[in-house]
């Protein structure tokens, strides 16, 4: 089995799975009951965030535990236009964020606020200008991606911290979700940033998990009420066995990071420089700095990208459409359409996406078989 | 870039006259106790500066300590070069090529001691700047506020060059003000207060009232865990835990309502000038904040202050709880302190205590109970332990739950 489909999810590792296990049979306390099962609960918990970040280079008090990706993405966005309602009601975000941030942005319209999308070059990536030229006195919220889910663009983050660094007031959320153990850390926890969203299975933690990254002092409203966990910031008994293998998770991914990031990319490179061969093959995630390492998406004229994702698969070997959520939704993507490529191309748009287990055989392999079916597609055409 | 050693800076002990031997000899005794770990290091305190040698020891860990001690105004990474001016001309291009962004301003700032050196300080500034400008394109000159002030220091044993100022934690070096007592609860404000004991030189023991079973052994494991943390700025922390259960129960049983967190807080008083006495302590520091809480307000201090003529010192006195908040987060001691532990101050707390309690009856509800047998008895229960920086407290499982992580 080949699994090239690592940003719709990963599998967990087992080391993971083993604490998750421990600590569901051993740690069950509740960490707010005062009695020592609750206390060693509470200690295991504190203990899990702490070692998260200082493995991202935060304060304590500034992880806050979530059930994901999607869930921070609402709470950065929603929680800030609730918190800061009174200074402003326009919100910043790209055309090409993915639909936790796009359809909070939407619900927000609904409620009045005013949202301007930024539009983004052939590489899917916004422009630092655009967005400075966007700015008004009434911004709250500027929320940018750190890597696009669909092709692998790393927005310009550094630029953009510029910009943001002569508008203190505004929050700036990144959506890390496809951005952690990548070797963007620099970037995305650069010293303006506010809020910065995980998701656990990501990165081989469990479903349900997550934890948003917020600079100390920045103010959010909570979007769960209840009984005050998380620094009375987001209520619900702590998801512990989730968190603390969570924890693990991310020791494990970002242990000797470096050498883990030049082999995805060195794997992305060589089907890359492959399948570009073929005259009806268009990449869309160019060789190019700007791409994140793990990820490559590219089209073949006149097969949709159904049809390739299920002839991959006949060979054992799992790729997607351009992204999970919108797979079954016989959707084009979203950021293809964003990059302004032409819907018949983009409804053949396929991903790969690798982890760090991904090999160069399996590369190899792809590359075989990829040939064979290219052969087989075009007597179709 | 490897640095040879970090120059520190006096703060304002370079003011005190006759003191300043003695203010000297302490800060370079802090220094090597913060630096204790690190093999190989010296430590040279002079009369204008104290120097860190580093022989190969990492630069950065040693900056972090040196941020934890008072008494440094500020302290600059260094490189030793040999007084050959290819050689000086050499590093100072490295450093500046380092430090650079572009549109970036920079001085010379040399300083001779070795007066048999070839070049002046003139001629120093002179040669260096053209070099470097010559080396790095894109940087100016600028002698006033510039971005970067490259110190160049010919000494009798070498030529210091260094590029970065880095401030320190001010104040005075710990040991110099004498030794005080302070009344430590676990709350937000008493380990803000003895920061700021610390940092104006004061070595402080610290007095903790627990009342089992009314307050938990969290709570007292909160406080110990908070003076652990406190310990970085001084190397160590005697921690004196009194057990005031029984007073507690007393004074509830035989003192009118409205007046329990006063005498409470007299007998807390008490016993703690006592215990600053038997340690030969000069004075009591504590965490009050004029008009926080019931027991600040000026009618309770002078109602409370009563039972001693010892100084009592409040170096928050004026402050606002957000500035307090503020600091605790700063010195990481906020995070402990909200830890949702009773302690001794929320339980026998009456629902209306009296803001404005008179003297007189404090006086006389006092007289209700057994002074003296109470506070023999709890003076008699004392338990002292040395609190080492690093301590752990709050979690006993730490190894276990690293094994998981």
């Amino acid at each position: 089995m080949i699994y090239f489909d690592n940003s719709a999810t990963t599998k967990a590792a087992p080391e993971v799975v083993d604490t998750y296990a421990k600590v569901s049979a051993n740690y069950w306390g509740n960490p707010s009951s005062l009695h020592k099962f609750g206390e060693q609960a509470f200690n295991l918990l504190e203990q899990s965030r702490q070692q998260i970040a200082d493995l991202v280079g935060a304060k304590l008090s500034e992880i806050l535990f979530t059930s994901g990706g999607t869930e921070g993405d609402n709470w950065a966005i929603k929680g800030t236009a609730m918190a800061k309602r009174e200074f402003g009601n326009h919100l910043i975000t790209t055309e090409v964020e993915h639909p936790a941030v796009h359809n909070s942005m939407e619900q927000l319209k609904q409620e009045g606020f005013e949202v301007t999308y930024l539009p983004v070059d052939e590489n899917g990536r916004v422009s630092a200008d655009d967005l400075r030229a966007a700015i008004k006195p009434t911004t709250i919220l500027v929320s940018t991606m750190a890597v696009n889910n669909e092709i692998g663009a790393v927005q310009p983050l550094d630029e953009i911290a510029a910009v943001m660094r002569d508008f203190p007031r505004i929050h700036w959320h990144i959506d890390a979700v496809q951005g952690i153990g990548k070797g963007l850390a620099d970037k995305i926890f650069n010293d303006r940033v506010d809020f910065v969203t995980f998701s656990g299975h990501k990165f081989h933690a469990p479903r349900g998990i997550g934890f948003m990254y917020k600079r100390q002092g920045r103010k959010i409203t909570p979007l769960m009420a209840g009984g005050g966990q998380e620094r009375n910031l987001r209520s619900g008994t702590e998801n512990l066995p989730a968190i603390a293998a969570m924890a693990k998770a991310l020791r494990l991914l970002l242990d000797d990071e470096a050498a883990k990031v030049q082999r995805q990319r060195a794997i992305r490179l060589a089907i890359l420089h492959h399948v570009e061969k073929f005259p009806n093959v268009t990449i869309f995630s160019k060789d190019l700095p700007v791409f994140a390492p793990h990820i490559l998406c590219f089209a073949i004229a006149g097969v949709r990208g159904e049809t390739i994702v299920h002839a991959f698969e006949e060979h054992d070997i799992y790729i997607s459409t351009t992204s999970a959520c919108s797979s079954k939704k016989h959707v084009e993507s979203s950021t293809l359409q964003a990059m302004k490529v032409d819907d018949g191309i983009a409804t053949s748009a396929v991903r790969i996406s690798l982890d760090e287990h991904n090999t160069m055989a399996e590369a190899e392999k792809f590359n075989q078989v990829f040939d064979e079916l290219y052969t087989q597609f075009a007597k179709l055409s | 870039m490897e640095y040879s050693e970090i120059m520190v800076r006096y703060g304002e002990l370079s003011t005190k006259g006759k003191n300043k031997k003695d203010f000297i000899k302490q800060l370079g005794q802090n220094v090597r106790k913060a630096l204790s770990s690190f093999e190989g290091l010296e430590v040279k305190a002079q009369h204008d500066r104290l120097h860190v040698t580093l022989n190969g020891a990492d630069s950065d860990a040693v900056m972090d300590r040196l941020k934890g001690v008072f008494g440094i105004e500020n302290f600059s990474p260094s490189v030793k070069v040999d007084k050959d001016i290819d050689a000086i001309k050499e590093t100072a291009v490295a450093m500046v090529k380092e430090a650079f962004k572009p549109g970036m301003t920079f001085k010379i700032n040399t300083r001779r001691q070795d007066k048999e050196f070839a070049y002046d300080t003139y001629q120093m500034n002179e040669i260096l700047g053209s070099t470097i400008l010559e080396n790095v394109p894109g940087l100016t000159v600028q002698m006033k506020h510039p971005d970067l002030e490259l110190r160049v220091e010919v000494r009798m044993n070498g030529v210091f060059l260094s590029g970065e100022t880095i401030q320190g934690a001010g104040g005075l070096p710990v040991g110099t003000g004498g030794k005080a007592v302070m009344m430590l609860s676990g709350g937000i404000d008493s380990p803000v207060a003895s920061y700021y004991a610390l940092r104006r030189g004061v070595k402080i023991d610290m007095v903790h009232f627990y009342s089992p079973p009314y307050t938990s052994e969290q709570a007292l494991a909160k406080a110990k865990e908070l003076t652990a943390r406190l310990a970085g700025y001084s190397g160590g922390i005697q921690f004196i835990q009194v057990p005031f259960a029984k007073i507690q129960e007393t004074i509830k049983e035989k003192v009118p309502e409205g007046y329990l967190m006063t005498v409470q807080r007299r007998l807390m008083l008490r016993l703690t000038a006592a215990i600053a006495e038997m340690r030969h302590a000069k004075g009591i520091f504590n965490g009050e904040s004029l008009g926080q809480v019931a027991s600040q307000t000026l009618e309770s201090m002078a109602a409370i202050n009563d039972v001693t003529s010892m100084p009592i010192l409040r170096p928050l006195l004026s402050m606002d709880k957000t500035e307090i908040i503020k600091v605790a987060e700063n010195i990481d001691t906020y995070d402990l302190s909200i830890l949702p532990y009773e302690d001794c101050c929320t339980i026998f707390t009456p629902p209306a205590p009296k803001t404005h309690p008179s003297l007189e009856k404090s006086r006389k509800y006092e007289g209700y109970i057994d002074v003296d047998g109470l506070m023999k008895e709890a003076l008699d229960g004392i338990t002292i332990t040395e609190i080492r920086p690093g301590d752990n407290y709050l979690n006993q499982n730490e190894d276990v739950f690293a094994e998981l992580l």
